[in-house]
C-alpha cells in the first residue's frame, strides 16, 4: 500500500512541474500591461512607465522570471496582488473557507439527494418515479447553470423573498473570524439565529451548484446499482429468497457505491469551473470570482498562484480519490 | 484613477426605519471591494468610499454637494501673494481612532501631515514602500512631486507648503483621498512592533467613523467615531456589504438587506421610479462620453467629414437604448453643471440627408472606418459595444461603413493612443476635482496628444492650448481669460468630440431613507454627486 | 455474439450494425424526442436566413425592449419581443442556433482528431511517449476546465474563434485518455497481431485496423463533449469572453440581457431556454447513442 501510495506521489512531481509551467506561461503571455491598466483613462508617461514595470520586475526576461517564480514558491512567496498589494497567500487564504464551505455543502446536498434517488430509480427501473427522476436529472445535467442561479434569484429572493439575495450572513451578526466557515463561526458565536441566518444564506448558491453534480451522481448511482444487481451473486441472493432491501443494502449497494465514490470524487473539478459561475452570480466572496476578477484586471501574480494553488488542489483531491478507491477495491493496487 | 471615472446613482430604501431606530446599523451596498484601507497608494472610487471618507480627513474638504473647498483638518489658510506659499493653520483637539492594538497618546499635530505628505512624494522616507510594489499613481498624476516643493513645520499647529510654481486648484487637490492625513504616531508604533503593513489592514484616522474589521470581499464594518471633531454621526455601525452586481444591489435593496445602494443600472430606473418604497436621487454627473476620430489622418483631419459623422449618428438613440433615458447629448467637451459651460453652441443637429450631402462635397465616398468600443463599463458609457453596434447601423444610412473592434482594456488604452491609430475611440472622462481645465487640458490639449496623454483625437489647437496654459498659473476662477479659453475650445474642439452625459451620482438621500431628517447630521461620507469624485455627501 | 455462418462484405456487416444500432436506439423514447429535436434545431439554423422574420441585428429603433406578443405592449411583429436596441428577439435566437451547432461541431471536431492522434500515439508507441504525452494530459486536466478555458480565452483574446480553441483545447485530454485506453486494450488482441504479422505500416495499423474498433466510446464522449460546448461556450460569452455582440450567440445574448431582469424577463428567459432545450436534446440523443453502442447495458 505504501509503495503504492509513493508511487502515485511520484507521478505528482512532473505533473506539478507542468502546472507551473502553464500557470506562469499562459498569465505572461497574457495581452495587456498591467502598468497601463494601473494608470486607466489618464494614461502613463514613457519613463514612469518603464520605472513602474522594473519595479514590478516585469522588465526581466520570462525565463528569468519564470526561474524567480519558482524560487519564489519554494519558499511559500507566492507573490503580491498588484491590486491590493497583499500577499496572495492571503488572500487565498481569506476567500478559500468560503468556496469550500460552498462546495461541501453543494456536495453534500448532491450525495443525500443524488444517491437515493439513484437507487430508488434503479430498483423501480421503469416506473413513472425513475423515469420522472432521471429526466430530471438530465434537466438539471444540461442546464446552463448561471442561467438557472437568474431564475432562483428572481424566484426565491425577488417575488418570494423567502431566501436572501447574497451574502454568507445577515450583517446584524457580527462575531469574530475563527475557522472562516461561517456555518462553524456563527455556532461559536453563541448568537442567537446566526447559524440559521447562515444556512438560509448558503440555501440558493449551494442549489445551483449542486444542480449538475446532483444528477450525475443520481445517475451514475442508477447504473452502478443496475449493474450490480445484474450479478450473479445479487440474483442468487435474490432467488434465495432474501428480502429485497437486504439484497439492496447489503450486496447491491455496497459495491455500487465503489464507482459512485468516484464520481462524486471527481466532481471537485466540475465544482470549482461551477463556482466561478456561481461565485459571480450570488457575490459569494470566494475563489471563483476571485479569479475571475483577477483575469480581467490583469492581475498577474493572483492569476498565476490561483491557478497553481486550485490546480494544485484538484490534483490532490484527484489522489485522495485515487487512494481510497484502492483501499475500497484492493484489485486496482496491483496494476 | 480608471474607477474614479463612475456615476452614482444612489437609491435607498424607506424600509429600514425600525432597523435603524434600534439598532442604529445601516447598511451600505458598496459596488466595489476596497484594495485596501490606505487611501494613498489606490486610485478606485469604490476604495475611497471606504477608507479616506468614512475614516480620514484632510486638510481641506470639499462642500457637500460642490467642488467648493471648506476647512477640514485646517482651520485657515494663508496663500502668498506669488501663489507659491501656502501656510495652513491646523486644528487642534482633534483625536485619533483608538483600536484594540494602538491607543494615541496626542492629539493630530504637524508631524501627521508632514508624514502623509513626505511618505509619498520623498523615496527616501522609509515607509514610501511599506508593502512591497506599492507607488502613489494618485500623488504622481497630479503633479504633486514636481509641485511641491516643500512641506515645512513651523510649529506643532502651522504647516507650510511651498510649491514651485502657482497653481490655482491647490486647495482642491489637497481635498482629495490620496492627501488625507494619517497617523505618524501609529506608523511609528508599527514600526516597532514591525507590522507596517496594518496601517494598510487596520486603518487609524481622525474620521467620523473607526474602521472596526474587514472580511474579504463581502463586508466591512465600521463604528461611530464619539470623539469626532466634526458634527459627530448619529448612527452607531456602520456596514459596507459588498455587492459589486448592481442587480443584486438593487435585489438586496429591495429585501431589506441594505439601506442605500450607488449606481444601479440605467436599465432599473424605471422599476426604481416606480417602487414606492424606495427613493431615487439623480443629478448631473461630472462626465462626458466621447467618440475620437484620429484628426490626424485622412478624412477625419477634415472638420467637414467630422462635422457629416456627428450628424449621421443619433445621440438620442444612444441617450435612450443605452442609458435608458439617464443622460442627455453632449454639445460641449465639459458637462453642464460646471462653471464656464458654453450653453450657446448649438450642437451639430441629427441629419443623415445633411451628412450625406456634406461627405459627397468633402468628396469622401464609400468610406469605411473601424470604431473601438471599450470591453468595461463606465458611467460615462455604461455599454460602449452596444453604442457602437448603434452608430454602425446609423452610419450604414449614410454610406459609411463600420467595423466594430475590442481589446482587453489595458491593450485598448495603449493602443488608441498609439499615432496613427485607425479609427475612431469610444471613451469617456470623469472630473477629478470640478475644475473645467481637468477635461479641456487632459482631454484636447496638445501637451496630451502625444504619448503618455489622453488626447486620443489628437486634436491640437496651438492657440487654444495657450489658452488653456495662460488660465491655469491664474488663481482667481472668475478670471474672464478662463471663459474665453473655454469658448474657444468648444469652437475649436467641436469637430472633434461626440459626447454625451450620463446622469449621475447622486448623494443618497440618508435622511429620507432613513427618516432621520430631524436628527443633526449624520454624515455619511460618499462620492457624491459629482461623480465619481471623492466627497462626503451626506445628510446633515 | 459472433457468430460466423457466412462471410459477409465489409459493406453488409456495417449495414448489419447500422440496423442493430437503430433497433436499440429507437427503443429508447428520449433519445427519439432528443433526435427529433435536434434534427428541428439543424433546420432552422440551416433554414434561418428564410425563416426569421426579421434581420437579426437590424435594428428598429421604435421599438427597444417590446414585450413578446401575448404580453401587453406586446406586437405582432415582434414575436418573443426585442432587446434593448431594437432587435427581433426571435430571429436572433433563430441565428444563434447556426452559432451554437457551429460551436459545437468545431470544437468536438478539433478535440476529437487532436486527442484520437495523441491517444493513438501514446498507446501505440507506450513508454515515454505514453509517459511524457499523458503527464501533458494530466496537467491539463488538472485545471477546472472552465477556469483554464478562460485563462486562455483572455492570452488568445475574447471571440469566438478563441473560445472554440480554448474549450476544445480543454476537452481533448478525455478524448486522447480514451483512445489510449482503447488503443491498449485492442493493442493485445489476436486481429492486430495478425495484421502485423502480414506487415501492416503503423499508420495503418493505427487509423485502419485499430481506431475503428475504439469508435464507440468516443462517438459516445463525442456527444457528450458536443453538449458541454454549448454549455461551456455560452458561460464563456456570459462571462463577457466568448463570442462578442451583436453576434446572437445565446450566451452572449444573455450576458447583454442581464441588466434587464427585473425589467425585461424576455431577454433574459429565452436564451437561457434556448440553450437548455438544445442541450438537452443533445443529451437525450447521447444517452440513447451510449445505450445502443454499448454492449454491456444491451443485455440487461
Amino acid at each position: 500500500m505504501i509503495r503504492f501510495i509513493l508511487a502515485k506521489l511520484l507521478y505528482l512531481v512532473p505533473t506539478f512541474l507542468g502546472i507551473t509551467i502553464i500557470a506562469f506561461g499562459f498569465v505572461r503571455i497574457l495581452p495587456g500591461d498591467p502598468v497601463l491598466l494601473m494608470a486607466g483613462e489618464r494614461g502613463v508617461s514613457p519613463e514612469r512607465h518603464a520605472e513602474l514595470s522594473a519595479q514590478l520586475g516585469y522588465d526581466k526576461s520570462l525565463v528569468l522570471q519564470y526561474f524567480d517564480f519558482l524560487g519564489r514558491l519554494m519558499h511559500g512567496d507566492l507573490g503580491n496582488s498588484l491590486v491590493t498589494k497583499k500577499p496572495v497567500l492571503t488572500e487565498f487564504l481569506a476567500l478559500f473557507p468560503a468556496t469550500v464551505e460552498l462546495g461541501l455543502f453543494a456536495i453534500i446536498l448532491a450525495t443525500v439527494i443524488g444517491v437515493p434517488v439513484g437507487v430508488l430509480a434503479a430498483i423501480k427501473r421503469g416506473s413513472w418515479f425513475d423515469q420522472i427522476s432521471m429526466t430530471t436529472a438530465l434537466v438539471g445535467f444540461s442546464m446552463p447553470i448561471f442561467w438557472w442561479g437568474l431564475l432562483l434569484i428572481i424566484l426565491f429572493s425577488g417575488i418570494l423573498g423567502w431566501t436572501p439575495v447574497s451574502g454568507r450572513i445577515s450583517l446584524m451578526f457580527f462575531f469574530p473570524n475563527v475557522t472562516g466557515f461561517m456555518l462553524i463561526d456563527s455556532l461559536l458565536s453563541g448568537q442567537k439565529g446566526a447559524f440559521g441566518s447562515a444556512v438560509s444564506h448558503l440555501i440558493l448558491p449551494s442549489v445551483v451548484l449542486a444542480t449538475i453534480p446532483l444528477a450525475v451522481i443520481a445517475r451514475q448511482t442508477r447504473s452502478a446499482m443496475l449493474e450490480v444487481m445484474g450479478e450473479d451473486y445479487v440474483r442468487t441472493a435474490r432467488a434465495k429468497g432474501m428480502p429485497p432491501f437486504r439484497v439492496i443494502g447489503i450486496h447491491a449497494l455496497r459495491n455500487a457505491m465503489i464507482p459512485v465514490v468516484t464520481t462524486i470524487g471527481l466532481q471537485i473539478g466540475v465544482l470549482m469551473a461551477g463556482a466561478i459561475l456561481t461565485e459571480t452570480i450570488f457575490s459569494w466572496p470566494g475563489i471563483g470570482k476571485w479569479m475571475i476578477d483577477s483575469i480581467s484586471r490583469r492581475d498577474y501574480p493572483v492569476v498565476q498562484s490561483g491557478l497553481l494553488l486550485i490546480a494544485g488542489l484538484v490534483m490532490l483531491v484527484n489522489l485522495a480519490v485515487d487512494l481510497t478507491y484502492g483501499l475500497i477495491n484492493p484489485r486496482i493496487r496491483a496494476t | 484613477m480608471k474607477y474614479l471615472s463612475r456615476s452614482m446613482i444612489a437609491v435607498s430604501a424607506l424600509a429600514l426605519m425600525a432597523v435603524a431606530a434600534e439598532a442604529k446599523t445601516f447598511v451600505y451596498c458598496s459596488e466595489a471591494s476596497p484594495e485596501g484601507f490606505d487611501p494613498a497608494p489606490y486610485t478606485a472610487g469604490g476604495t475611497f468610499d471606504a477608507s479616506a471618507h468614512p475614516i480620514y480627513n484632510r486638510l481641506t474638504e470639499f462642500k457637500k454637494g460642490t467642488t467648493e473647498v471648506e476647512p477640514g483638518l485646517a482651520e485657515s489658510w494663508e496663500v502668498s501673494e506669488d501663489g507659491t506659499e501656502y501656510t495652513f493653520k491646523l486644528r487642534q483637539g482633534v483625536k485619533w481612532h483608538s483600536s484594540d492594538t494602538f491607543t494615541p497618546t496626542r492629539d493630530f499635530n504637524a508631524d501627521d501631515v508632514i508624514f502623509s505628505y513626505d511618505r509619498q512624494g520623498n523615496a527616501d522616507n522609509p515607509w514610501h514602500q511599506y508593502t512591497p510594489g506599492i507607488t502613489y499613481e494618485y500623488y504622481t498624476s497630479m503633479d504633486m512631486p514636481n509641485l511641491i516643493k516643500s512641506v515645512e513645520k513651523i510649529d506643532d499647529y502651522t504647516v507650510k507648503f511651498t510649491l514651485s510654481q502657482p497653481e490655482a486648484p491647490f486647495l482642491a487637490n489637497i481635498a482629495m483621498p490620496f492627501a488625507s492625513i494619517v497617523s505618524k504616531e501609529y506608523a511609528d508604533a508599527l514600526d516597532a512592533a514591525g507590522t507596517r503593513e496594518d496601517l494598510n489592514n487596520m486603518p487609524i484616522g481622525t474620521g467620523p467613523f473607526k474602521f472596526v474589521a474587514y472580511q474579504k470581499d463581502a463586508v466591512i464594518r465600521y463604528a461611530k467615531n464619539p470623539d469626532y471633531w466634526g458634527t459627530a454621526p448619529i448612527i452607531d455601525d456602520l456596514v459596507f456589504a459588498i455587492t459589486p452586481d448592481s442587480a443584486v444591489r438593487l435585489q438586496k435593496l429591495m429585501a431589506g438587506e441594505c439601506h442605500l445602494m450607488p449606481y444601479p443600472a440605467p436599465a432599473d430606473l424605471e422599476a426604481i421610479k416606480a417602487n414606492p418604497d424606495l427613493t431615487l436621487q439623480e443629478q448631473a454627473g461630472l462626465n462626458v462620453g466621447y467618440l475620437a476620430y484620429n484628426t490626424t489622418v485622412a478624412p477625419f483631419d477634415n472638420p467637414k467629414v467630422r462635422k457629416a459623422l456627428n450628424m449621421a449618428i443619433n445621440k438620442q438613440a444612444i441617450v435612450d437604448a443605452v442609458f435608458q433615458g439617464a443622460a442627455a447629448p453632449a454639445k460641449n467637451p465639459i458637462p453642464p453643471t460646471m462653471w464656464s459651460y458654453n450653453d450657446a453652441i448649438q450642437d451639430d443637429p441629427y441629419d443623415p440627408e445633411a451628412a450625406k450631402k456634406m461627405l459627397e462635397e468633402a468628396g469622401v465616398k464609400d468610406l469605411s472606418m473601424k470604431i473601438w468600443a471599450m470591453p468595461v463599463q463606465r458611467p460615462y458609457m455604461p455599454n460602449a459595444r452596444r453604442t457602437a453596434e448603434l452608430m454602425q447601423e446609423d452610419l450604414s444610412k449614410v454610406g459609411v461603413t463600420v467595423e466594430i473592434i475590442s481589446y482587453e482594456w489595458g491593450e485598448y488604452l495603449q493602443k488608441s493612443m498609439e499615432a496613427g491609430r485607425d479609427g475612431a475611440v469610444i471613451l469617456g472622462w470623469t472630473g477629478d476635482n470640478g475644475d473645467p481645465d481637468n477635461f479641456l487640458s487632459v482631454l484636447l490639449s496638445c501637451a496630451s496628444a502625444g504619448e503618455g496623454g489622453a488626447n486620443r483625437a489628437f486634436w491640437c489647437n496651438e492657440d487654444f492650448s495657450k489658452l488653456l496654459k495662460d488660465a491655469k498659473v491664474t488663481a482667481d476662477p472668475a478670471d474672464a481669460d478662463q471663459a474665453l479659453r473655454r469658448r474657444a475650445g468648444h469652437l475649436q474642439g467641436a469637430g472633434a468630440l461626440v459626447h454625451h452625459r450620463a446622469f449621475d451620482p447622486v448623494c443618497a438621500d440618508v435622511e429620507q431613507g432613513l427618516r432621520l431628517r430631524d436628527e443633526p447630521a449624520w454624515r455619511f461620507h460618499l462620492r457624491d454627486r459629482r461623480s465619481g469624485r471623492v466627497i462626503r455627501a451626506a445628510a446633515y | 455474439m459472433t457468430e460466423t455462418t457466412a462471410p459477409l462484405s465489409d459493406a453488409a456487416i456495417r449495414r448489419q450494425m447500422l440496423v442493430e444500432f437503430w433497433f436499440y436506439f429507437r427503443q429508447n423514447r428520449g433519445a427519439v424526442i432528443g433526435l427529433i429535436v435536434f434534427s428541428l434545431l439543424v433546420a432552422i439554423a440551416v433554414l434561418a436566413p428564410v425563416i426569421a422574420p426579421h434581420d437579426p441585428t437590424s435594428q428598429y429603433r421604435d421599438a427597444f425592449l417590446v414585450p413578446p406578443v401575448w404580453q401587453e405592449g406586446g406586437s405582432a411583429e415582434f414575436l418573443l419581443g426585442t432587446d434593448a436596441v431594437g432587435r427581433d428577439m426571435l430571429s436572433r435566437l433563430i441565428f444563434g442556433a447556426q452559432y451554437s451547432l457551429f460551436i459545437g461541431i468545431v470544437v468536438v471536431a478539433i478535440a476529437l482528431i487532436g486527442g484520437v492522434i495523441i491517444g493513438l500515439v501514446a498507446g501505440f508507441f507506450q513508454g515515454w511517449v505514453d509517459n511524457v504525452i499523458m503527464r501533458v494530459m494530466d496537467v491539463i486536466l488538472a485545471f477546472p476546465s472552465l477556469l483554464l478555458a478562460l485563462v486562455l480565452v483572455a492570452v488568445l483574446g475574447p471571440g469566438l474563434t478563441n473560445a472554440m480553441i480554448a474549450i476544445a483545447i480543454v476537452y481533448q485530454p478525455h478524448f486522447a485518455r480514451l483512445t489510449r485506453a482503447a488503443v491498449m486494450g485492442e493493442m493485445k488482441r489476436e486481429y492486430v497481431t495478425a495484421a502485423r504479422v502480414a506487415g501492416a505500416g503503423n499508420l495503418r495499423l493505427m487509423f485502419r485496423t485499430i481506431l475503428p474498433n475504439c469508435l464507440g466510446p468516443l462517438i459516445v464522449q463525442a456527444t457528450l463533449s458536443f453538449s458541454s460546448a454549448v454549455l461551456d461556450s455560452a458561460a464563456l460569452g456570459f462571462l463577457g469572453m466568448g463570442a462578442q455582440p451583436p453576434s446572437p450567440e445565446w450566451g452572449t445574448m444573455l450576458a447583454e440581457a442581464r441588466e434587464f431582469i427585473l425589467r425585461a424577463w424576455w431577454v433574459v428567459t429565452f436564451p437561457g431556454l434556448t440553450i437548455l432545450i438544445s442541450v438537452l436534446a443533445i443529451n437525450l440523443m447521447g444517452d440513447g447513442l451510449r445505450d445502443a453502442l454499448d454492449p454491456k447495458l444491451k443485455r440487461s
